[in-house]
């Protein structure tokens, strides 16, 4: 019965054929961008802070970064790593590291994260920098300790002013994830290119289109939640309605398992 | 290192000159995009200003695809999905036979498309910041509506849209990249093309990536003298 209305849509017999092999794909193209995504908000957030940096040679160095990874493009960043760095391989091997720039996948990881942390320092430093000045000097006049200033003042409300293109930045990321097919990366992008080499049939270009659709509209749903729960406070004398879609009720146990 | 002057040289075996062509394959593929894509943008914004609400849900959904879509993905379906269709067109009327679409112009649709979408977002809060007031003086001195946008509105949008169009210029701009990949010869085809045949891809990618750099650059010189010229009437404060 399902079948029958899904054969309406689409093609059935190339569903049986790839249909696997395209969450596959989109399995790999989330799992590329989540660790991408995650490492590169730490070196992010090191770069935003020595952009903010008294010393002038941290300043200028994570500067010149931003400014190479935001400047070119992640095609011409991934293949200069991939084709580049993968040619250098006595010296890797000297270094014991061939094993990582053999590997089109760690090669496509490393691009996607230097050029995501050169992006998100941005957007982290203009956080830091949107934080009032009196914060900085209240907890300094309580007598906190710089490193605790910044986890517990600073950090927390940079983060609201982050968040929002924060999530832009992730789903740049989705998108520009399709670009690791060029490398032999079986992602959604390059499951998608196999299957109509093969059937040259158009509509998997559309499942695809589809498929990312889905991905990005999740993220911005789920970005919503985040955004909701992070300024919470904010709200704090309106009255809030009762939440109650699975989504919500999710969220809730799995950000706060505690409060019941 | 005199290796590498001689292999980026403007001379015989040197591939400054294949280099500099693709430069300007990319910069008139940006260029001719460029227009193409914000007049859609500012169509779209307007569009989602209208009274009508099913003009609007129709620019919802165009910013909605067309930003939510890898421009790799949006690039190869209109490469390929405007040759199938072209080609049932034609059998349509009888032509029988290959038609290989131009990936120029594949770039153009496609890129102009993406910037349309993101222009649209620009535009639309540049048009927030135009008063009310702006369009009923203008009526009032009975400038008709088109003239009064040109003459009263367009001036003002500009100036509140530069910079966000700026960044979409940025863009624009690193994403013709995608562009070797229907294999058009613009900047990174060239340098593909120079790795195969001299096995040195350190040396071009990395030129590859200060070409664009410098590309960036002259774009940001271009858009401080805009912004110069747009503020020129504008007193601050």
């Amino acid at each position: 019965m399902f079948r029958d209305l899904l054969g309406l849509v689409i093609d059935l017999d190339l569903l049986d054929r790839y249909g696997w092999r395209f969450l596959e794909g989109v399995g790999v193209t989330a799992q590329l961008v989540a660790i991408s995504f995650t490492l590169g908000s730490i070196l992010g957030l090191l770069l935003g802070l020595a952009r903010l940096s008294n010393r002038r040679a941290l300043r200028w160095l994570s500067g010149a970064y931003v400014y190479f990874f935001r400047g070119s493009p992640l095609l011409a960043q991934l293949f200069l790593l991939y084709y580049g760095l993968g040619s250098l391989r006595t010296l890797w091997t000297d270094l014991g590291l061939w094993w990582f720039f053999r590997e089109a996948w760690y090669c496509a990881l490393l691009a996607f994260t230097l050029n995501t942390a050169a992006y998100q320092a941005e957007i982290f430093r203009g956080g830091i920098q949107a934080v009032p000045r009196g914060q900085r000097e209240a907890a300094a006049a309580l007598g906190m300790h710089k490193v605790v200033t910044f986890v517990k003042v600073i950090f927390p409300q940079a983060m609201i002013v982050a968040l929002r293109p924060l999530g832009n930045e992730l789903i740049l990321m989705v998108k520009a994830s399709a670009i690791a097919s060029l490398v032999t990366i079986y992602d959604l992008m390059g499951v998608t290119k196999l299957a109509f080499s093969r059937s040259y049939n158009f509509e998997l270009y559309l499942w695809a289109a589809v498929l990312y659709l889905l991905i990005v509209e999740c993220i911005r749903r789920l970005w919503a939640v985040l955004e909701r729960r992070l300024t919470r406070h904010l709200r704090a004398g309106e009255l809030q309605p009762v939440q109650t879609t699975w989504l919500s009720r999710m969220t809730k146990s799995v950000l706060n398992p505690n409060a019941q | 290192m005199q290796d590498i002057f001689s292999l980026l040289s403007f001379s015989e075996g040197g591939w400054g000159s294949a280099l500099a062509a693709g430069t300007l394959v990319t910069l008139t593929l940006a260029l001719t995009t460029l227009p193409v894509g914000i007049f859609l943008g500012l169509a779209v914004a307007l569009m989602a200003r209208s009274r009508s609400p099913r003009v609007r849900a129709a620019a919802t959904v165009f910013t909605t695809i067309f930003r939510g879509l890898p421009e790799l993905l949006t690039l190869l379906i209109v490469y390929y999905g405007g040759q199938i269709l072209i080609q049932r067109l034609m059998a349509a009327m009888g032509y029988e036979g290959q038609i290989q679409i131009n990936a120029f112009l594949a770039g153009v649709i496609a890129f102009g498309l993406v910037l349309a979408a993101f222009s649209s977002e620009v535009w639309m809060g540049a048009l927030n910041t135009i008063q009310r007031g702006q369009y009923e003086a203008a009526s009032a001195l009975g400038l008709s509506k088109w003239l009064s946008f040109r003459l009263v509105v367009f001036p003002q949008l500009m100036r509140a849209a530069l910079p966000g169009l700026s960044n979409n210029w940025l863009t624009l701009l690193k994403d013709t990249s995608l562009i070797s990949t229907i294999s058009l010869v613009d900047i990174m085809r060239q340098t593909n093309l120079a790795v195969g045949a001299t096995k040195q891809p350190m040396v071009f990618y990395l030129t590859a990536c200060f070409i664009y750099l410098l590309l960036s650059a002259g774009s940001g010189l271009a858009f401080t003298f805009l912004e110069r010229r747009a503020n020129r009437g504008h007193v601050r404060g």
